[in-house]
């Protein structure tokens, strides 16, 4: 075989290690899925006293279905032939006569979890990279493989439908806690375990009696309570497979088969191709930076307000050094104490989240930069006060390290004049909440080294971050399209539409946010700054003056368009009188935007932009991003 | 003292916190990363540069086990860097000290990152004997029903009355005084009172003051806690230190006629501090500017129910040695464990019975100037992190010698079980 090594030991069990030729990782191909079949067949012929299947991959265990795959998927028929491979295979699978274990080291994610699941026994290692999910969802489709089957009778339908609808992961110990796993081990009794656990003839641990009930009888229960649950974040008419998955759980046993009409639904719909393209275009941007073999293990940043500490904080929990400079330790010490919500939220475990916090060091008088591989510059926006410390950095710090500024409103060329070596400087630009937020803009002016901002784009793969590389103009990529954007929005409000129906309108038509809240968010003073910078000398929207002229500034001052007294925007009623085409003549001016900064080379080409827009905005991700929804929405 | 020169390249401290009620907001070994990281990270060396690491401390929480190797790793020198823990009571800072030292001059390091630390806040409170053996009972009984018959013979009186750790390791195990009662013993012999203890007292508080005011402690790294609050400064030295103030604390150790109160005695605190130590070699390599040089080292024993004379016993051998007077020695660290246990230093070397009979002089070794002495306070003000106090005087003194453009110092401090050491430092 191609893939699978296959292996029967003195004590008749038999180890299958996927090993996928030619590739770094592990995924259910046709081919790999052909091959196991073989596999079953050999041993139907000689059943052995076990089957222990594992990976060969240091990178982990399987990452899911072949993706590649999906992007072929033209009609039903394929569709169906496509899940059915999977779904007999699993089926077969899990009524074998010997018993039979999935050794889980690394993610398990899709078509993985679902072979797992179709195992007698689900053995998992205790690591870090160990990951349990049902992430399809989030590329438009449904764990068709069994997932949908088993999922629910193993760990109950409730936490089931959770894992399956949101496409989160669980790690080792919850799999666990949860039941999905029968043993959480450490590595060095990893095949020890699996040795006797395959052999042990250990019964399945029994669902509780009310999770037996909720997954039987009372299915119609739990299925309203998810629909409820799933419409408040995605529309149906937006996102089907949800709604499908909920389905086929509660009528159909988890077999796609059976209801073809769910399967031709999704096919048809433009959605799952369209969330496969962002997959892709996601894999696209992590290539960047690949060529550099730039390796930061030392960063250091300037400027301990939110963007800066969040910044200093996230690459702390990615694993470096960080030191974090201000002008006080007072101004720093808010950055800390952030930080640490976040290492114990993200971390759990006390010595790990020490760990951390222990490689957070504040550093007022910026020793930390002569040792910084990166040093990142994120203080307020005033050239004056950026080229003193540029002039101060430049001498201290070692060669080859990349000195970069977070600046989203100054020009590159404006702030590197003082540097001697001044095409050493690149943009990394972060968009708030930093740990929320998977885009950066790496920003090269003209000249700029270009092994530095290979060496910026490998830095922001290491913190787990998707780089853009974004010529220096003003706004680069995402601010520049959302300016026109948000203009669009408040001018609607100054024609006497209210904020809750524009925003409504955004919601939509998909937006993960209105335009009208995220200024609020954002904060109205920055709002106005931009704008000013940003949209090509028009005058600022009269609802935004008259609310700075107020200081009522959004989020951050308790009051702007929206009452932020309970943390939260207070939103009274829809408004009623939206126009019908108030979405469209809201992203007409982004779209537009878009098209010429792709015509301007601010990106490099139009999927790029697309790429950007939906990751730096959250631009409604199943319609592809901005350009590829106006070629289709032309259609 | 022969062999290779001995440079203290840099150094750095906590501020002292003052245990108020309860654990304090640090453990030792945070304490000990957080000055630690703050001085490595102004060096031109990395933390996996270093040779190995040493750290002083006396009480060590029980998951601090070895709390110098787990120091080192939460510093990120990294695996390979061995560190250990030195523990020689209240001088354990000053003993991470001589021990980088020996292992520098044996040519088995260059470059060593030595210190001291203690959480006092955080000592523990014990199950008394009586609760231990109703609990290794109870791991004996078998059914409910007798482990309900012996959960009967609990003793509540026993529950509620644990051990102070603090106070065990306070107390001298083969005498059994407490160190105060210790301290007392010193006043009785040489005459000491309250009064003076008292002017003592104020004294170290306004010199700890002005020398903040001056910007003299400058070694001084503030920390930060998970919920963002900084803590800056020796939180025990009082502004409002008086005469009167004085008076009114009650004697703490021999409870109604002794002299020693909780104010007139150093404090209990938590606090790190921490030294650079490079051969010559190093400091070339690194293109080090150190601080000054220790010129030599000192230990001695004596009487534990005297033990606050340490300072007189481990000094006067080192200046002879070294052929200096008391006078040759510009500045003077004298560890303030109490105010009567400096003055009777003080009053020993004045005491030429004293010192012909303890020290085998020909007499009185002479005046020690108050002017010279503990400059910008002491132990009483600043307060005494017991396993930190050792590395804080070796490196104030340095820095005050420094200042004053002075060039000769001794740093030295007694030790609870009755011993002394000194150090003898150079400014470069």
């Amino acid at each position: 075989m191609k893939h699978w090594q296959i292996e029967r030991d003195e004590n008749d069990l038999v180890w299958a290690t996927l090993d996928r030729a030619g590739e770094s990782s592990n995924v259910m191909s046709a081919e790999v899925l052909a091959e196991f079949r073989e596999l079953l067949d050999q041993l139907d012929r000689s059943p052995p006293k076990g089957l222990i299947i594992r990976s060969g991959k240091t990178a982990g265990f399987i990452a899911g279905a072949d993706i590649q795959e999906f992007t072929q998927l033209d009609s039903a028929e394929k569709g169906r032939v496509l899940i059915a491979r999977g779904w007999d295979l699993f089926n077969r699978l899990a009524a074998v006569p010997y018993p039979t274990l999935s050794l889980v080291r690394g993610h398990c994610l899709g078509g993985g979890l679902e072979l797992s699941l179709a195992c007698r026994y689900l053995l998992a290692v205790d690591e870090p990279g160990t990951k349990f999910g049902l992430p399809e969802v989030m590329l438009g489709i449904f764990p068709g493989w069994g997932g949908m089957l088993r999922l629910p009778q193993r760990i109950g339908p409730t936490a089931a439908l959770d894992l399956m609808l949101t496409g989160k992961t669980l790690d080792a110990k919850r799999a666990k806690r949860m039941g999905l796993a029968d043993e959480a081990v450490p590595p060095r009794v990893m095949m020890a375990a699996a040795r006797l656990l395959v052999q042990s003839g250990q019964p399945r641990r029994k669902l509780p009696l009310l999770q037996r009930l909720l997954n039987g009888p009372l299915k119609s229960i739990v299925a309203n309570g998810a629909r409820k649950q799933v419409a408040k974040k995605a529309r149906p008419e937006h996102y089907p497979a949800p709604y499908a998955i909920i389905d086929l759980w509660a009528k159909h046993q988890g077999n796609a088969l059976a209801a073809p009409e769910n399967l031709d639904r999704i096919i048809s719909s433009p959605t799952a191709k369209n969330l496969v393209r962002v997959f892709f275009l996601q894999e696209r941007l992590k290539s960047f930076g690949k060529e550099s073999a730039f390796k930061a293990k030392r960063v250091h940043v300037i400027g301990a307000g939110t963007m800066g500490g969040d910044i200093a904080a996230w690459c702390v929990l990615r694993g470096m050094t960080v030191s974090l400079q201000d002008q006080g330790l007072e101004r720093i010490a808010p950055a800390l104490k952030r930080a640490h919500t976040l290492f114990t939220r993200r971390l759990r475990e006390p010595l790990r989240v020490r760990e951390a916090f222990d490689r957070l060091i504040p550093d007022v008088s910026g020793a930390g930069v002569a040792h910084a591989d990166v040093v990142i510059e994120a203080i307020f926006e005033n050239v004056e006060a950026k080229h003193a410390l540029f002039r101060a950095l430049e001498p201290q710090m070692k060669p080859g390290a990349v000195l970069a500024t977070n600046t989203s409103s100054l020009r590159l060329e404006d702030l590197r004049s003082v540097l001697k070596q001044p095409e050493r400087l690149v943009g990394i630009h972060f968009f708030n909440p930093v740990a929320m937020m998977p885009l950066v803009e790496v920003v090269a002016a003209e000249g700029a080294d270009p092994a530095m901002v290979q060496a910026a784009c490998a830095f922001v793969r290491q913190i787990d971050k998707l780089p853009l590389p974004v010529k220096s103009m003003p706004g680069f990529l995402v601010n520049a399209v959302l300016a026109p954007y948000m203009l669009a929005a408040m001018r609607a409000v100054d024609a006497g539409v209210s904020a809750e129906a524009v925003d409504e309108a955004m919601l939509a038509f998909g937006m993960p946010m209105g335009p009208i809240e995220l200024a609020d968010t954002v904060g109205l003073d920055i709002a106005l700054a931009a704008g000013k910078q940003l949209a090509d000398g028009a005058e600022p929207p009269k609802c935004l003056l008259a609310l700075v002229e107020k200081k009522q500034l959004g989020k951050k001052t308790g009051q702007g368009f929206y009452d932020w007294s309970s943390g939260k925007a207070k939103k009274v009623g829809a408004g009623g009188t939206a126009p019908a085409d108030l979405a469209a003549s809201l992203v007409k001016p982004l779209i537009d935007r878009t098209e010429k900064l792709v015509a301007d080379g601010v990106v490099a080409d139009a999927d790029l932009a697309d790429a950007g827009v939906i990751f730096g905005t959250g631009f409604a991700p199943f319609t592809g991003g901005p350009l590829k929804y106006r070629e289709t929405a032309g259609q | 003292m022969s062999g290779k020169a001995i440079y203290v390249v840099d150094g750095a401290r906590t501020p002292f916190l003052k245990a108020k009620t309860g654990p304090g907001p640090f453990a030792a070994s945070d304490l000990a990363t957080q000055a630690g990281r703050a001085l490595l990270l102004r060096q031109p060396f990395a933390p996996q540069d270093l040779d190995e690491v040493i750290l002083g401390c006396a009480a060590p929480s029980p998951d601090e086990t070895n709390i110098g190797r787990l120091v080192s790793l939460r510093l990120g020198c990294g695996h390979k860097v061995p560190a250990w823990t030195v523990m020689r009571n209240c001088a354990s800072g000053m003993q991470a000290i001589d021990s980088a030292m020996v292992n520098i001059q044996s040519g088995r390091a260059e470059l060593v990152l030595a210190g001291g630390v203690d959480a006092l806040s955080r000592a523990p409170l014990l199950y008394s004997d009586a609760m231990v053996r109703w609990f290794a009972a109870m791991m004996q009984m078998r059914t409910a029903r007798q482990k309900l018959g012996h959960f009967l013979k609990l003793k509540p009186a026993a529950l509620f009355s644990p051990v102070i750790g603090l106070m065990k390791g306070l107390t001298d195990p083969m005498v059994g005084l407490l160190m105060g009662q210790t301290a007392e013993n010193l006043a009785w012999r040489f005459g000491i009172n309250r009064q003076q203890m008292d002017e003592f007292s104020v004294r170290s508080h306004q010199r700890a003051l002005s020398g903040r005011a001056a910007g003299h402690f400058d070694e001084v790294v503030p920390v930060v806690d998970a919920d963002g609050t900084v803590y800056a400064v020796d939180d025990g030295v009082r502004d409002d230190a008086s005469l009167a103030g004085m008076a009114k604390p009650k004697p703490f150790f021999d409870k109604k006629y002794g002299n020693i109160t909780a104010a007139n005695s150093s404090q209990i605190t938590d606090g790190a501090a921490w030294v650079v130590l490079a051969s010559e070699a190093a400091v070339a390599r690194w293109n080090l500017k150190p601080l000054g040089r220790i010129v030599d080292s000192q230990w001695a024993g004596l009487d534990p129910a005297m033990m606050g004379l340490g300072p007189v016993h481990a000094s006067t051998p080192l200046l002879q040695r070294n052929k200096l007077t008391l006078a040759d020695i510009d500045y003077w660290e004298l560890n303030e464990a109490f105010a009567a246990q400096v003055l009777a230093c003080q009053a020993a070397w004045q005491d030429d019975a004293y010192c012909r009979e303890q020290l085998d002089l020909p007499g009185a070794l002479g005046l020690l100037a108050d002017s010279r002495l503990n400059v910008d306070g002491g132990a009483v003000s600043i307060g005494h992190p017991v396993g930190a106090s050792g590395t804080r005087i070796v490196l104030h003194l340095l820095h005050v010698l420094r200042r004053e453009k002075a060039k000769r110092g001794i740093a030295t401090i007694c030790i609870g079980g009755g011993l002394g050491g000194a150090m003898l430092v150079e400014a470069c």
